[in-house]
């Protein structure tokens, strides 16, 4: 199959891997430690494509129809 | 000390030993005195059951000592019956000669990467042993606990001694996580006695757990079979003993073994043993955790009350004195306390305990009542008997949705069942057959000012799942004020002062002799409200500044689940006015119907010669269209639908003929039908509809089942009587006449099989629905909105960022958009 782009693809929302100031800030505004994020596992095809790191998090945007845009935080992990 | 993990497994024989206090090898439990015997069943070693008695292994009392395990040494190995199946597994996947695991070397790691459970498995291991060359044997579980290896039964020694030769490294090749020949059982733990207490019966006597039995059995047949084997006693009967401890310890586990007869008490009773007490929605997991028995509850039959406000909660006085609220005493309040308590416990409004500072209770009894209402000062706490206006929870099962829970006022009445206003039957789906709710009292501060303001009835109007008034007038609340509204509906001065005095006494009623029914309606909308909508059967209704210019008001106005004006209402006054406001109206409309009375008649239906005539005509012409259409099916001249078969063509054609009678006759009916009660109620939408009219009165039609028209039955027909493949629209359930003038056997049938389909869909509905019900509340219970807007769950792990991901709440979205400018127009006003 030709490359494909995943991330260019309609209902695939914005992923984006946060700065470790970004991280400690969103973390710090929910007073939380990263096992207390939803989780994302490494296998995930967007964590490949960002070729995010265990720990990371990632900020998605979502589109919503109700509230414009919708942000979301997840943190990868290990995933089997 | 942090808990890092925990594992679950089975415990060894070292542990249980490690855990025991006591070894048990008596078989009786108390000697001549009554005292229990060191080394039995109730060895006070095991912990306390009687007041005043210390634990001999902790030193705690009663409450404080939780109990101790015993263990008894078992003569001979016992299966235990809920591994049995494990176990037999893992007997077939090893070889019986070398103990190693039924797979070839080469096939070893795929057979490790496949990460099947273990009953998949065993399914893919080899007839021969790779290892060792030997044949396996046939091997064959036998019920409930014995397994057989070509033509021998294994006894439970040889098993355990085969498990026991099983390696490590074998075990997690098939991912076992534990030492398989712990499964077998060679010393059992004895349950503290405090599981098992012993009750004291009046007369003395004592009365046993039935799992001391049950123990007192096993301990018995383990003596007998151990004197047994000391002796040299002949084989057969050491293992028929052997086999009977076998049966006890089973039964210990589970008396409800298929194939094993359940162990009873000597009065026949059957045993209540260990998985008995587990299981089952009253078993320890549904019936103690997942749900308890509360307190400050009632339950008792409900019946209407259209008398009292839609928030309040008619409670029988003999509940009422039951049922209390702890109150601080303070300098304020100490005057009316003291009354309580001087009334006591039988006597409404009074008082049943009093916690004093110190934290003891007392009860108030006739004799004391006077002197603690003496001795009360501020710091101590009464528990007085719920009055007028205080908070509570009602509730009817089974609670599918959030307003299956609201809070009521309570109001205490004579009689002895529960009222409640016809309003909010629609969120409880209550109806007074019998139907029982339960109500609950807040205890604490909080709990009533949450109750209040987040659970009360006027709060919950608005319903989350379609965004309109869930509670809204029903029946006849509906053909009352159906009849009110009417056009030329005059009330001389008398009537109408009555009217709207025995609904309120606040409003201003105007200065005129005569006004309108849609004028005594006006009075009770708020004076700057105005409105523009539908009746039900399609007409404006127009309210301009609190006034009713034009339109009847029914169902799709102020009616539960449909109301648009009480949406509107609701939407810009807020609950309370619309609480109010839906009280008023509703007596309203009872009020005028007790005036003119409201009866029905069968007579009601009576339709004239002429409709009847006309009626019989339409449905002869559709005979007579479906004849043709079938004659140019047989003759393959159908026109064919897009994308269906001839058959499909001709159904869909057929269907449509139908539903185009089923309209004439509807039109028809609306023609030659009398004004009547009946018809009142149809309109207004307080019961039934036209189509109920229409069979009744003329013709039942279609009847359906499997969404098509009749197809099943006979081979080819519905009934032997018709011929094969006759598809004309007697043959498919076709029903001709109405109700009233009865129907064919044929015709009779056919309505009793779409009955049943119904009947059946409507039953499994309920069911999936309360399963439903029950997962998602085992999913979601303990997911909270903290107070920065995340949703978390028990152990504070954020599941959303925002409720819903867009913050809304979907009782008070706007349906079709948000309205902007009427917004705006309100700001800018
Ligand atoms: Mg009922
Ligand atoms: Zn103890
Ligand atoms: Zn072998």
């Amino acid at each position: 199959m030709a490359d494909f782009n995943i991330s260019k693809h309609n209902i695939v929302p914005k992923h984006e891997i946060l700065t470790s100031d970004q991280k400690k800030e969103v973390l710090e505004k929910y007073g939380i430690t990263l096992k207390q994020l939803p989780r994302i596992t490494d296998k995930d095809p967007m964590v490949k494509l960002l070729e995010a790191k265990i720990e990371d998090v990632l900020k998605i945007t979502r589109k919503s129809e109700t509230a414009g845009e919708s942000i979301y935080y997840r943190v990868v992990v290990k995933g089997k | 000390m942090i808990i890092d993990k925990i594992v679950f497994g089975i415990m060894d024989s070292q542990m249980i030993k490690k855990l025991s206090v006591a070894n048990i090898t008596k078989t009786d439990l108390y000697d001549q005195e009554g005292y229990p015997i060191e080394g039995g069943l109730m060895d006070p070693r095991l912990g306390v059951v009687d007041p005043g008695v210390r634990c001999r292994t902790c030193g705690g009392s009663i409450g404080d000592c939780q109990g101790h395990f015993g263990l008894l040494q078992l003569t001979r190995p016992i299966i235990h019956v809920h591994y049995a199946k494990i176990i037999f597994t893992l007997l077939k996947m090893f070889c019986r000669d070398c103990s190693r695991i039924l797979v070839a070397e080469k096939d070893l790691e795929s057979f490790k990467e496949k990460g099947l459970a273990l009953k998949e498995l065993a399914k893919s291991t080899k007839k021969k042993c790779p290892w060792c060359t030997k044949e396996v044997k046939k091997w064959k579980f036998v019920k409930p606990s014995s397994f057989q290896e070509g033509a021998k039964l294994l006894d439970a020694t040889t098993v355990r001694s085969r498990l026991e030769k099983i390696t490590n490294d074998d075990l997690e090749i098939i991912n076992f996580k534990i030492r398989p020949e712990n499964l077998i059982l060679t010393i059992l733990p004895v349950p503290p006695v405090t599981v098992r207490p012993s009750i004291t019966l009046q007369s003395g006597e004592r009365s046993e757990d039935d799992l001391t039995h049950k123990l007192v059995d096993i301990v018995r047949i383990n003596e007998r079979l151990k004197e047994n084997i000391d002796l040299g006693a002949p084989e057969f009967i050491i293992e028929d003993l052997w086999e009977l401890l076998q049966y006890h310890i089973s039964t210990y586990f589970d008396n409800d073994i298929t194939g094993v007869p359940p162990a009873r008490h000597r009065s026949g009773r059957i045993l209540k043993t260990i998985s008995q007490r587990l299981k089952t929605k009253e078993g320890r997991f549904r019936g103690n955790l997942a749900g308890k028995r509360v307190n400050f509850c009632a339950r008792t039959v409900t019946s209407p009350d259209p008398k009292i406000n839609i928030d309040e909660v008619g409670v029988p006085l003999e509940i009422a004195k039951e049922l209390t609220i702890p109150i601080n005493v303070t300098e304020n309040n100490i005057k009316s306390i003291q009354k309580n308590v001087l009334n006591g416990t039988n006597i409404w409004p009074g008082a049943n305990y009093v916690i004093r500072p110190d934290g003891r209770r007392k009860k108030i009894t006739d004799m004391t009542k006077e002197e603690i209402a003496k001795e009360l000062t501020v710091g101590y706490i009464v528990e007085r008997h719920i009055q007028n206006g205080d908070v509570s929870l009602f509730n009817r099962q089974p609670s599918l949705h959030r307003m299956s829970i609201m809070g009521h006022r309570i109001r205490i009445m004579p009689n002895k069942t529960m009222r409640l206003n016809l309003c909010v039957t629609t969120p409880y789906n209550a109806d007074f057959d019998g139907d029982e709710m339960n109500l609950h009292i807040p205890q604490t501060l909080e709990s009533q000012a949450e109750t209040d303001i987040l659970m009360a009835v006027p709060k919950n109007i608005r319903s989350p799942r379609f965004s309109g008034p869930i509670i809204g007038a029903v029946r006849d609340h509906l053909s009352g004020i159906y009849l009110i509204t009417q056009d030329k509906n005059n009330f001389t001065r008398d009537k109408f002062v009555q009217l709207i005095r025995s609904v309120n006494t606040d409003i201003e009623i105007p200065n005129k002799s005569s006004i309108t029914g849609k004028e005594i309606f006006s009075l009770f909308l708020p004076k700057d409200f105005s409105y523009e909508g539908k009746s039900k059967s399609g007409n404006k209704v127009i309210i301009e500044n609190g006034k009713l210019i034009e339109g009847v008001i029914d169902k799709a106005s102020i009616g539960a689940e449909n109301g648009k004006l009480l949406d509107k209402l609701e939407k810009l006054y807020g609950p309370k006015i619309t609480r109010d406001f839906l009280f008023d109206i509703t007596r309203l409309a009872i009020e005028y119907t007790m005036w003119v009375g409201f009866s029905i008649s069968i007579s009601d239906q009576d339709i004239s010669k002429e409709g009847k005539e006309k009626i019989k005509k339409t449905i002869e012409i559709l005979r007579k269209e479906v004849d043709d259409l079938i004659e140019e099916y047989e003759n393959g001249k159908i026109k064919l639908l897009p994308g269906r078969s001839m058959k499909d063509s001709l159904e869909v054609m057929i269907k449509r003929k139908l539903n185009k009678t089923l309209d004439d006759v509807e039109n028809i009916m609306t023609k030659s039908l009398p004004e009547s009660n009946t018809l009142t109620m149809a309109k207004s939408g307080a019961r039934g509809d036209l189509i109920n009219i229409v069979q009744t009165a003329a013709m039942v039609g279609q009847e359906m089942a499997m969404s098509g028209r009749m197809e099943r039955g006979y081979h080819q027909r519905i009934f032997p009587h018709f011929k094969k493949n006759d598809i004309s629209l007697e043959s498919r359930g076709f029903v001709a006449h109405g109700f009233k003038d009865g129907l064919t056997p044929f015709e009779f049938f056919f309505d009793a099989m779409n009955s049943r389909e119904s009947l059946m869909d409507k039953s499994l509905k309920t069911r999936h629905s309360g399963y439903m019900e029950r997962r998602l509340v085992g999913a979601m219970q303990d997911m909270k909105v903290e107070y920065d807007g995340t949703i978390r769950d028990a152990i504070n792990r954020i599941v959303q960022f925002t409720p819903g991901e867009d913050g809304l709440d979907p009782s008070r979205i706007e349906r079709g958009g948000i309205n902007v400018k009427r917004i705006a127009d309100k700001l800018f006003k």
